[in-house]
């Protein structure tokens, strides 16, 4: 089956050297217990950990690479969305600081699809087919899986947002020379938006139900951080205050600005690394619940 | 202490020792379009002993509970009640110890589908605690011993069922462990790919004591690779022993199989007489009988106007399978291939 070199054959009963045969009496007993187990004298030494670094820098690499087989067609959804929502906007604002908020909001929108919705869906549908199993039973710290997968995930979306960014920024004769800002505005809104992905999957009931989560999460976030907050209503302007992707959107947008108000960036980038640290460590929480049932 | 392999039982000594383990799922009420279903117990109370150095089965049909059981060993459910010792650690008190001490091939896995084969076995070992030259060195030990080289760049996701199987064992062999637990590891294997297998489960017990317990419900393997087998139906240990041990019950016993061409010839008295013994499924007919008895019966179908009606048949020593049936068990499920 394999093309491989044959296998050898070994004598199936041949005995390992040394080894006792077991007793086989004829005597059967309804349970499994034998006569006397011999009491085990100290407990047998236990294998090493697996460290926090190296594991988490494992499941990154593996989550990676998994995304890059099976998901670049959805980054490619991801990225077209955004571009075409800008494309539709472009009739609508008038340039300004509108303009600003309709690029950034595309640009983070792209985050969202895949570190919310996706993450979402991937922790989901593991914990449902019985994935986390393997994980739970190999040692390595949650933490590392959660933040090795939402780590790769996070990273995945780096090209998108890119494209989408230079996109936007040529549609509406926005200045190029801002968007370094990504280096920063990427990760803490991947930080922010995968761990409330990964714990939305973990804590669903029912896979359905986490990527139905995930996906509403993504609405939200088109909704809220592409269409200009002076056009919402009053309640809506709250909920989007309420959604981590904005404050990412927020800090992003603001570069845009002739003199950028860098103390306010930081305090929006703040907000996305504190929601980040929240929501990653529920989501090591809600894998620690989930791997053992 | 903390970066020592865990060293093997000794020879004999009990590397698992459960006792009176429960565990019930609950009931779940019905919803619209699910029924109610009622609770199960699916472990009651079990009792089990696993020698250092022993290839340990636990057989029984679907649903007997040998993942569930397995499941409560490796630390990945809370039993209700019992208790659970591997190599003299308490794994109910503190089930993150079970992945130091054993290596689990659990029945399904989803966690590995869009890796290839050997980045699974390279994060599987790294993930055991090796750095990263022993990772990869025992990834390509583990794959070569397994054939799996010309299949190492490819996704799981894209390989047959008993390739994917396969590369699931091989994560499995990856950190070395003193107690593999195996649930149905050949499951859709071919036969290349079992004896791969059973090879590689031999080699770890010959070179490092390795302790296996193993889930399965095919009973030819059963009588092949196990020391011991425990026999398990609805949640209970109904016998325990060596496969000869328990066949040993069923000794007096042989079995004779019958096809016929289209339908038993019932108008010969001796065919009409063996119909009360028989288990009938179609055209073949399943007779546990003594061995005089046997043969006046092989004598009977094989001559005569008897014999024209007969397409084939079979007389063979007890199997684990009669064993299984003679002890009560239910007989559906237990496959023979
Ligand atoms: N998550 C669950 N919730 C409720 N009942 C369950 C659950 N998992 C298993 N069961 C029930 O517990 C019993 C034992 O199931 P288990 O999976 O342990 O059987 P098994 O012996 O491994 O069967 P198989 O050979 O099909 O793998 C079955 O009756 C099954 O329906
Ligand atoms: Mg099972």
């Amino acid at each position: 089956m394999t093309g491989g070199p044959a296998t050898p054959t070994t004598d199936r009963r041949a005995p390992a050297p040394g080894r006792a045969a077991h007793g086989t009496g004829p005597g059967m007993s309804t349970t499994a217990r034998t006569a006397a187990p011999r009491a085990v004298a100290a407990p047998a030494a236990l294998a090493p950990r697996a460290r926090l670094l190296p594991a988490l820098a494992a499941v990154y690499r593996a989550q990676l690479s998994r995304a890059r087989v099976a998901r670049i067609p959805l980054l490619f959804v991801a990225t077209f969305q955004s571009v075409g929502i800008m494309i539709l906007m472009r009739g609508v604002v008038d340039g300004g600081t509108e303009a600003h908020a309709v690029v950034a909001g595309s640009s983070v929108l792209v985050v969202a699809f895949v570190a919310l919705n996706l993450l979402a869906q991937y922790f989901g549908q593991l914990r449902a087919g019985g994935g986390l199993d393997h994980y739970a039973t190999l040692p390595v710290p949650p933490a590392a899986v959660v933040l090795g997968a939402a780590g790769a995930y996070a990273s995945f979306t780096v090209p998108g947002t890119l494209v989408t960014a230079l996109v936007g920024c040529v549609l509406f004769q926005l200045p190029l020379a801002q968007l370094w800002v990504l280096i920063a505005v990427i990760p803490l809104a991947g930080a922010a938006l995968s761990g409330l992905g990964a714990a939305l999957g973990l804590l669903a009931p029912r896979p359905e139900l986490a990527t139905l989560l995930g996906q509403l999460g993504m609405s939200a976030a088109l909704l809220l951080g592409v269409l200009p907050p002076e056009r919402l209503p009053a309640l809506l302007v709250l909920a989007r205050d309420l959604l981590p992707s904005t404050y990412g959107v927020e800090a992003f947008a603001r570069t845009f600005a002739p003199h950028p108000d860098w103390a306010a960036v930081l305090v929006d980038l703040g907000v996305c690394a504190g929601v980040g640290v929240v929501s990653l460590t529920l989501a090591t929480w809600a894998y620690r619940r989930a791997a053992v049932r | 202490m903390d970066r020592t392999d865990p060293a093997p039982a000794p020879e004999g000594e009990a590397v698992c020792v459960v006792r009176d383990l429960v565990k019930t799922y609950p009931a779940t009420r019905g919803r619209r379009g699910a029924p109610a279903v009622p609770e199960v117990c699916a472990t009651d109370h079990i009792d089990l002993d696993v020698r250092g150095g022993e290839i340990f089965g636990l057989l029984g049909p679907n649903g007997a509970g040998k993942s569930t059981l397995v499941r409560q060993l490796t630390g990945l459910m809370r039993p209700d009640s019992g208790s659970v010792r591997l190599l003299g650690h308490d794994v109910v008190r503190h089930p993150e110890r079970a992945a130091r001490l054993l290596a689990y091939l659990g029945q399904e896995s989803t966690a590995l589908d869009e890796l290839t084969v050997s980045l699974a076995a390279e994060t599987t070992a790294r993930l055991r605690g090796l750095d990263a030259p022993a990772a990869r060195a025992q990834r390509d030990a583990v794959l070569d011993e397994l054939g799996l080289g010309p299949l190492a760049s490819r996704p799981l996701k894209k390989l047959s069922g008993g390739q994917r199987r396969l590369a699931c064992f091989a994560t499995a062999l990856v950190g070395r462990r003193p107690l593999l637990v195996l649930d149905e590891p050949t499951t859709g294997m071919d036969p290349v790919a079992r004896r791969a297998v059973w090879a590689a489960v031999d080699r770890r017990r010959a070179e490092e004591g390795t302790t296996v317990l193993l889930v399965t419900h095919n009973v030819i393997e059963a009588e092949t690779v196990l020391d011991r087998v425990a026999v398990l139906e609805q949640g209970r240990v109904i016998a325990c022993d060596t496969p000869s041990g328990l066949k040993a019950h069923v000794a007096h016993e042989v079995r004779l199989d019958l096809l016929w061409r289209e339908r038993p010839p019932l108008d010969v008295p001796e065919v009409a007489a063996l119909r009360d013994s028989a288990a009938e499924s179609g055209r073949r007919w399943v007779l546990r009988l003594a061995p005089d008895e046997a043969r006046a019966a092989v004598a009977a179908v094989t001559g005569g106007s008897a014999f024209a009606a007969l397409d084939d048949f079979t007389l063979a020593t007890p199997s684990l399978e009669d064993v299984y049936l003679a002890l009560g068990g239910s007989g559906t499920g237990l496959v023979k291939t």
